[in-house]
């Protein structure tokens, strides 16, 4: 992970985290073949009844994190399909055929691709979704999401942490307003569990996802937090043998729980640790390269986990900064859309021009990244926009001072 | 996104950035993208009586393969008339670089670039001579 | 002691497959969907596992979309494809796993009808019910038809090559649940007539939490997880890296190894049952006049509670079980049994058996022996509770 073994600086802790070493030892002793490799639905023998202590000890584990009860957490394959399972369950449940309540959701233009493909999908099957913009700073804007509130909403879904730009929503605000209407309130946490405090016993979310690979859990794990008191209702997505109460069937793959469920301790211990070490290296980040001209910030780093630093640097084009910067894995936008040429969709929904969007950069910090990674990231960074700002047209003409914005591009 | 080698190459070392004095008769300037499509291509070519290129230069606002496609195609029109450069390829380039099928547009710009560079630099020359006529039938009109 | 003989349910990993695996739980644990150099090198890894499960299956590698398992490739399956038709008819054989009956009843609340294809006695497949169903339904409405190519319960292994034919005369999909029949039979998607086919990993020696569906280009699907556009779109969610390189080892291990394993298991499985003939005579065992899986036994022994006998083979430290493994925990008798006439009584007591590449001789003598005590005791309790 350093730069001794000569692999690039890892950077790109939001899109996914090595797992912590006392995770993965952790899932040894139900991946080896003299392990605990039984089937936690097997009820006959005491293979079976090992693994699903285990299961339920994880299932604490997570609860633990976000102050809930272990009877809340649902299993998945990852955040992905929590999200699925969370916006696709309550429409189908409280706006199906039957329901008298209605099919209007809400959500915002910078949620996850999980969230937003799943309200696309279910704008093809009759539903109707408000897609909020969010202020110039990331923030969803608490008057316009009241305002966005119909009788017939049966949804809102917004996430906790951005995953590109690390703004933190007030969930606990939304809760109140989502709770006094009869609104289910789902929050995608992939990003702020173990970043941000999160208590369910006070704040009035009704489905959290979860990740275990952003906090240095296994990938392929996920989990849904679904609040019984008042109890939230599901339409099971994946259905088969019955598994987590009927709501996610599937067998339960037992040293990926297990995984999950020491990182979500760990995370517990270590969140206040983890946070200042980050906080200390973006602000040495940032010292260190603010002082180049034509330098933004994406997002409001006041109201943002110090993790995750997206800043975008003018008249340099992206894909080519993110080339420069071979000896560091960051990302422009997020990892799912990074194959494409479009600029990011958040950075646009913030109002960033596309230049800007083009250009940004994602630092994420993990709990392993060191002040000689930033050190080394620095003059890795400062090399890359002086020799790309050298080569840029761009640069030359806003340096001559023209107006970029005045002139007549030859769009092709 | 892997890069071919040639693409790194030409990243890594590019050919002929620069500037040439656009308002040099000479000169001939090809200007093409837009910020907001995440390319823009700077193409400068310096031409010499006998219709030679002589120099070429550029500054590219993109992605390593439109760096590297106008990193080629200055080595390659030096030396070619203008004819000869006006018919360069974009499958040329695309091929040489072993462009994958989304960085093809890369190319498309660059053989715009200099297209773009020759119609400049002809404009030029055909004002100068529209100027010299000017100046020889002494209307003095400016074009 | 401790033996275990219960490999349908779940098998432990293989050592070579952990060591696969190693590497991407620890210093590989890069993003596949990330474009810098950690990201490439997970994607390699799953380019390289996807090419190791198609050749167990005889697929090719841009037809596999990984799962999170056998139940999620089934509900992908039935419900991507029912998603993309007009609502028609599903046809079953009465003997599916829960992975498929159930979202298959699911479907019926929008719109789909469920036909049930009966099994014999012997839990054979009744082909000519299956074209007097088709017949009856007419031509243009959608026909989406699964039916599994080796029961997980009994073993008993169904030729498909027949019911292709039928599904492709009569214009309907074709979903085999190979989960339990690939690693221990050869399995060929491209010759099944099939166009969609479950697997799961962890019953191949692979990791848990990874399986895949295997799909015939032509197949309109619709995803069921919606997010990153990973899988070509066909199934979102960031990739396992680990779990699919695991995935990719077991099934390359369980080629290579096919006629090893089947060999072995079958020399034990046979005398498995002779023991049980001789020593047992009384013993009923399903489907023993079916094409069978080399490693299944499943049967009854008349006048014992299974669950009795299970709990007493337990305590002696086996592990065998009455049935499937599922989620609720309920004692119901098995379905399958049901659906091959055996009565409610006679299903209650059933015993599933099912030997795997670690299992021995001796393991084999153990349970054996244990059985026979325990019927014993049982027995004499029967007596004395009768007397």
């Amino acid at each position: 992970m350093t730069s001794s073994n000569r692999r690039p600086i890892y950077m790109d802790y939001a899109a996914t985290t090595p797992m912590d070493p006392r995770v993965a030892k952790k899932m040894m002793q139900f991946l080896t073949p003299d392990g605990e490799f039984g089937n936690p639905a097997s009820r006959s023998h005491a293979y079976g009844w090992t693994a699903e202590t285990a299961v339920e000890e994880a299932r604490k584990q997570v609860a633990a994190l976000v102050n809930a009860n272990p009877k809340e957490i649902i299993w998945t394959s990852g955040a992905t399909e929590s999200d699925n399972l969370a916006i696709k369950g309550v429409a189908h449940f409280y706006g199906g055929k039957n329901s008298k309540k209605g099919k209007h959701i809400i959500t915002s233009k910078i949620e996850h691709k999980a969230v937003l493909d799943t309200c696309r999908q279910l704008e093809r099957e009759g539903y109707e979704v408000t897609y909020l913009d969010p202020e110039p700073t990331g923030l969803i804007d608490l008057d316009k999401l009241e305002a966005a509130m119909r009788d017939d909403t049966i949804l809102v879904s917004i996430m906790h942490v951005n995953n590109e730009l690390g703004v933190i929503q007030n969930i606990a605000a939304i809760g109140e307003l989502t709770r006094a209407r009869g609104i289910v309130f789902h929050v995608d946490a992939a990003q702020s569990a173990g970043k941000v405090d999160i208590d369910l016993s006070s704040m009035k979310v009704d489905l959290m996802s979860f990740s275990a690979h952003k906090i240095y859990g296994p990938k392929g794990m996920g989990a849904l937090y679904v609040r019984r008191k008042p109890r939230i209702r599901l339409e099971a997505q994946t259905h088969g043998g019955g598994h987590e109460r009927g709501m996610r069937s599937g067998t339960l793959a037992t040293h990926q729980i297990v995984g999950m469920g020491e990182a979500f301790r760990i995370a517990k211990e270590d969140m206040a640790k983890d946070q200042t070490h980050a906080a200390a290296l973006r602000d040495r980040l940032y010292d260190g390269v603010k002082d180049l001209e034509e330098v933004y910030v994406n997002g409001d780093m006041a109201q943002s986990v110090p993790n995750i630093f997206n800043i975008s640097f003018n008249y340099v084009e992206g894909e080519s900064l993110i080339m420069s910067l071979k000896d560091l894995a960051v990302s422009s936008g997020s990892a799912c859309t990074s194959a494409s040429l479009e600029p990011s969709y958040v950075l646009r929904a913030l109002g960033r021009n596309d230049e800007l969007a083009h250009s940004s950069i994602r630092f994420s910090i993990g709990r392993f990244t060191t002040e000689e990674d930033i050190d080394n990231a620095i003059t890795h960074v400062r090399a890359a926009i002086e020799k790309l700002r050298a080569l840029s047209p761009l640069w030359d003409m806003y340096k001559e001072g023209i107006d970029l914005s005045q002139v007549k591009w030859a769009a092709h | 996104m892997a890069y071919s080698d040639k693409v790194l190459d030409h990243y890594e070392n590019p050919r002929n950035v620069g500037t040439l004095e656009k308002d040099d008769p000479s000169v001939g300037t090809g200007m093409v993208g837009a910020p907001a499509c995440g390319d823009v291509m700077r193409l400068q070519i310096k031409v010499s009586d006998d219709g030679i290129i002589e120099e070429a230069r550029f500054k590219t606002y993109g992605c390593g393969s439109a760096i590297a496609s106008s990193s080629l195609l200055t080595e390659w029109v030096k030396g070619k008339t203008l004819e000869e450069a006006g018919q360069i390829k974009n499958t040329d380039l695309a091929e040489e670089l072993a462009l994958p099928p989304v960085k093809i547009h890369c190319s498309v710009l660059a053989e715009d670039a200099i297209k773009a560079a020759i119609e400049d630099f002809r404009g030029k020359a055909d004002n100068e001579k529209a100027n010299d006529a000017n100046t020889a039938d002494g209307s003095g009109k400016a074009a | 002691m401790s033996v275990y003989l219960d490999y349908n349910a779940t098998t432990p990993l293989d050592r070579r497959v952990l060591d696969s695996m190693m590497p991407f739980l620890c210093e590989q644990f890069g993003n596949a969907s990330s474009g810098h150099q950690s990201g490439r090198i997970a994607r390699a890894a799953t380019d390289v596992a996807r090419e190791q499960v198609a050749a167990l299956v005889n697929a090719h590698p841009s037809q596999v979309i990984f799962t999170s398992g056998g139940t999620e490739a089934n509900n992908l399956a039935l419900k991507g494809c029912a998603a993309r038709l007009t609502p028609g008819h599903i046809i079953l054989s009465g003997v599916e796993h829960s992975s498929v009956r159930s979202p298959a009843n699911v479907l019926k609340k929008y719109g789909w009808r469920l036909d049930e294809i009966g099994v014999d006695a012997d839990g054979r497949l009744a082909i000519e019910n299956l074209r007097a169903i088709f017949s009856g339904i007419s031509a243009d409405r959608a026909k989406i038809l699964a039916v599994m190519l080796a029961n997980n319960e009994t073993g008993i292994v169904y030729d498909i090559a027949p019911i292709a034919a039928l599904a492709r005369d009569f214009g309907a999909l074709l979903l085999v649940d190979a989960v339990q029949a690939a690693g221990k039979i050869p399995v060929d998607f491209t010759h099944s007539g099939a166009q969609l086919m479950s697997l799961s990993a962890h019953k191949i020696y692979g990791p848990k939490g990874v399986g895949a569906l295997i799909v015939d280009k032509a197949v309109d699907m619709e995803p069921m997880l919606q997010g990153g556009g990973q899988e070509k779109a066909r199934r979102a969610g960031t990739e396992n890296v680990a779990a699919i390189v695991g995935f990719g080892k077991a099934a390359e291990l369980a080629l290579s190894e096919l006629s090893t394993r089947h060999a072995q298991t079958q020399t034990l499985h046979h005398y498995l049952e002779a023991r049980l003939r001789s020593e047992l005579p009384q013993v009923c065992i399903f489907g023993q006049q079916a094409a069978r899986l080399p490693n299944t036994s499943f049967f009854a022994l008349p006048g014992l509670d299974g669950e009795t006998l299970l709990m007493s083979l337990d305590r002696a430290g086996l592990a065998v079980s009455s049935g499937s493994a599922c989620g609720t925990g309920d004692v119901e008798p098995s379905h399958v049994l049901l659906a091959m006439g055996v009565s409610p009584e006679h299903a209650r007591g059933a015993i599933r058996v099912s030997l795997g590449k670690e299992s021995r001789r001796d393991e084999i003598d153990s349970f054996i022996d244990c059985l026979k005590q325990q019927v014993h005791v049982l027995q004499r309790f029967a007596a004395v509770a009768y007397a």
